[in-house]
């Protein structure tokens, strides 16, 4: 190691240590409203023929809250850690940052407000209304403004491909956020998006493939491409790997949009490029995982005795899986199957919770010892069990769904020698009704995961100096 | 779509996949100027990144994806107005019309070729209308006795029906008459129930409070309940209601058993298709009710109304 990295230069942890622990306490609400509308699906006398409780407004809160805010408070913890460490000088701007947390949490709360009342612009993940819109431009202005000016401003020669994704991640949301919420206000809670028909479904879900691409993909390879070689101690597989996809990834991935508009009034070009680009997108994408996972090599032992690494090896694990089948899920034959059933939900929560949650879980898991001056975790044990509720809870959720997508693409697909369709739309909602019943078990184990682990964090951060020992891995480092 | 946008979509497209290659390329062939499994010499926070050579599956995966991709954007269409060797279209594509749809249609007919959509339909008429033409043969009330035309009638009446009138039949409050009871509104013959389904129903009963007051209406609603023998009826206003009734019996007949010509319902039995009580009767009155039974003509056909209306007639108590 090279001597700069002993003598640590004086960093801002503070808007860390705020959005760590707001990623903890999102993520218990964002998942637990998951659950509760999961139940809703199979007991629908849960809405309690309260508008502001039904599945319609709270869906959206939900993936609002898992997306933005905890996802989100992951990416600005981590990014503003790793921007930080990796270039060896302290943030650009304290001030900034302040404005980032507390705009950030404002966005968050507001969202919390209008969507159970339906106030709603009817965009998928990005149904805030127009005033909402514009605060989140601010902040993420101000994010950028501060992330690249740490980079310009930083102590060593080269850029760490951590921050290629991160810095790519920004500029791209900035760019989709702002293009998709496009409006014509007509009063403070409504608005009419700027475009019409087919060009308002394609920007949608030019936006929304995005927000999975950028937001959901290459800002967490740029927390992986952090935390998995520190918490390994091992160096980076390749750095020519990192070139290479690093560039084909984000290229590609702008184009993918289309594949959710197949079979729809979308040309047919459009479709045909889309799912062109996300079937060579495939590849770039195993890149990450590759790198990730090869980064390993010679320190596999390590995953006996280390759960925070488990979390962020099984995270890499979930990411080439659903980097597979996403895909296979845009080629056209494969998705007049898949389209518009519960695979697709199987699909992003692979994603969501197998590979987001995961890597952000492992992640902190690392930082909170750090940014709070202990050794290690309160409990290692107690992230080993979060660790196995996590897993145990995603398999459940993902296997119900993919029996569930493919019952249901089978049954609407059915035909009989006469031509009827075999089966009535209630029908599939009657043979879908127990793996409903499987999701929702999968999805309180996640968060009943989310809450040991909101424990180990209080015990961790209240701990009087000295009592929590370091592990002995750790000591020996 | 013009020239211009056609060549720029290419350009990007080909352009990117083409670049992809050739960053490809580039990274196999070291560059970096640091010998293969070494450390590339930068260190960021304690991290070191090796130069290791790309994995040789994942680079022919790499290959094989970018070879697919310009197979695939050869044969269908992709780049702009590019047809694709295949010629292959989804649809008639800027078609705002079921009439220019038709014409799109008899257009790509003459020229020999269809598009995914037409020819579908074709296979499905080739494939399945015989068997709707042979049960057309056979009247509405022979062939509500025949189990396999049944069966067939009751999945197009859950794809077709159903939404209104229930997955059984019975309908629902609201305007949605129960179909398993022998009470109709329009007649139960088979040659009705092909009537009601080929041209639809507008049951139009119109508002009474201009012409009845509120206590007029009040009246009447009384003595249309006592018709049905309905509790909770004031003998006094029935009987002051009874009067007015001659507003009503124009429809519903003198003796207020309806008219199956309007479609007028019958009001002395217990079936009440927007809800019997006192409260319901004075709405219905005050406000009128209209009630509407889409056509089924385009979207059905004659044949297959047919069959539906066989299923239905088997489902009534006669």
């Amino acid at each position: 190691m090279s001597e700069i990295s002993q003598a640590q230069p004086d960093y801002n942890y503070k808007v860390v240590r705020q959005f760590t622990i707001m990623t903890i306490i999102w993520g218990i609400v964002g998942m637990g409203i998951g659950v509760f509308i999961a139940a809703q699906l199979f007991a629908p006398m849960l809405n309690f023929d309260t508008p502001w409780l039904t599945f319609s407004r709270l869906r959206p809160l939900h993936t609002n809250a898992v997306i933005f805010a905890f996802g989100g408070c992951a990416l600005f913890a981590t990014s503003y850690y790793i921007v930080q460490r990796t270039c060896q000088v302290r943030l650009f701007s304290d001030k900034l940052a302040a404005f980032t947390f507390w705009g950030w949490q404002a966005v968050i709360v507001l969202a919390a407000i209008t969507l159970p009342l339906g106030l709603t612009s009817s965009k998928e993940y990005a149904e805030l209304e127009w005033p909402i819109d514009i605060l989140i431009a601010l902040v993420w202005i101000a994010y950028i403004i501060n992330f690249f000016g740490t980079l310009v401003i930083r102590k060593v020669s080269h850029i760490y491909v951590a921050n290629w994704f991160l810095g790519a991640f920004m500029l791209t949301v900035a760019v989709l956020h702002i293009g998709n919420s496009m409006a014509i206000p007509v009063s403070f809670t409504k608005s009419y998006s700027l475009y019409a028909g087919a060009v308002d479904a394609m920007m949608q879900w030019w936006y929304g493939h995005n927000a999975v691409g950028f937001f959901l993909t290459a800002g967490f390879l740029g927390m992986m491409y952090y935390f998995v070689p520190k918490q390994a101690g091992r160096p980076v597989y390749s750095y020519r790997l990192s070139i290479v996809h690093f560039w084909a990834l984000i290229s590609l991935y702008i184009w993918a949009g289309p594949h959710h508009l197949h079979y729809t009034a979308l040309p047919d070009w459009t479709q045909s490029l889309g799912m062109v680009m996300s079937v060579i997108l495939f590849v770039p994408s195993w890149g990450g995982m590759i790198n990730g996972i090869m980064t390993l090599s010679g320190a596999w032992h390590k995953l006996r005795t280390d759960p925070v690494l488990r979390f962020l090896i099984v995270s890499l694990s979930f990411y080439g899986m659903s980097t597979f089948e996403g895909p296979m899920m845009a080629i056209k034959t494969v998705n007049a199957l898949s389209h518009y059933t519960d695979w697709t939900i199987g699909h992003v929560h692979s994603g969501a919770l197998g590979w987001v949650a995961m890597v952000s879980i492992g992640s902190i898991y690392h930082l909170i010892p750090v940014l709070f001056s202990q050794p290690a975790m309160y409990s290692t044990r107690l992230v080993n069990v979060h660790f196995w509720l996590a897993t145990i809870g995603v398999v459940l959720y993902i296997v119900a769904m993919w029996m569930s997508g493919v019952l249901q693409g089978l049954m609407w697909r059915a035909v009989n020698p006469d031509g009827t369709l075999t089966y009535s739309f209630v029908e599939s909602l009657e043979a879908s009704k127990p793996f409903y019943v499987v999701r929702f078990i999968g999805g309180v184990f996640v968060v009943a995961g989310m809450l040991v682990m909101a424990y180990n964090t209080y015990m961790t951060v209240r701990a009087p100096k000295g009592s929590i020992a370091a592990e002995p891995e750790a000591q020996a480092a | 779509m013009s020239m211009f946008w056609t060549i720029w979509i290419s350009v990007i497209t080909l352009g990117l996949i083409i670049g992809c290659y050739f960053l490809l390329r580039w990274c196999l062939s070291n560059q970096t100027g640091v010998e293969e499994g070494e450390s590339m010499g930068h260190e960021f926070d304690g991290i070191i990144e090796l130069n290791n050579q790309l994995p040789r599956w994942w680079t022919i995966m790499f290959y094989i994806t970018i070879v697919w991709g310009f197979i695939y954007l050869a044969l269908y269409p992709g780049l702009g107005a590019y047809e694709g060797l295949w010629k292959w279209r989804s649809s008639n594509q800027n078609v705002q019309s079921l009439e220019e749809s038709a014409q799109a249609r008899e257009q790509a007919s003459a020229n020999g070729y269809l598009v995914e959509y037409d020819r579908e339909l074709d296979f499905a008429a080739e494939q399945f209308d015989p068997i709707f033409e042979a049960y057309a043969q056979i009247p509405v009330e022979e062939l509500a006795k025949d189990p396999e035309a049944n069966k067939v009638g009751k999945r197009l009446f859950l794809q077709n029906c159903s939404q209104c009138h229930g997955s059984d039949a019975r309908g629902q409050n609201g305007g949605f008459p129960n179909l398993t009871d022998d009470d109709w509104l329009y007649g139960g013959s088979g040659a009705k129930i092909v009537e009601t389904l080929t041209l639809g129903r507008s049951g139009l009963m119109p508002a009474q409070l201009p012409a009845l007051g509120e206590q007029g209406i009040q009246e009447v609603a009384n003595y249309v309940r006592s018709l049905s023998g309905l509790p909770d009826v004031d003998a006094e206003l029935a009987e002051a209601g009874k009067a007015r009734f001659m507003v009503c019996a124009a429809c519903h007949g003198m003796d207020a058993k309806g008219n199956q010509m309007l479609g007028a319902p019958n009001l002395t039995d217990t079936t009440w298709l927007y809800g019997g009580s006192h409260r319901a009767v004075v709405e219905t009155l005050t406000y009128g009710r209209n009630g509407v039974m889409p056509s089924f003509k385009k979207t059905l056909g004659d044949d297959k109304i047919h069959v539906v209306a066989a299923y239905v007639y088997s489902l009534s108590d006669e």
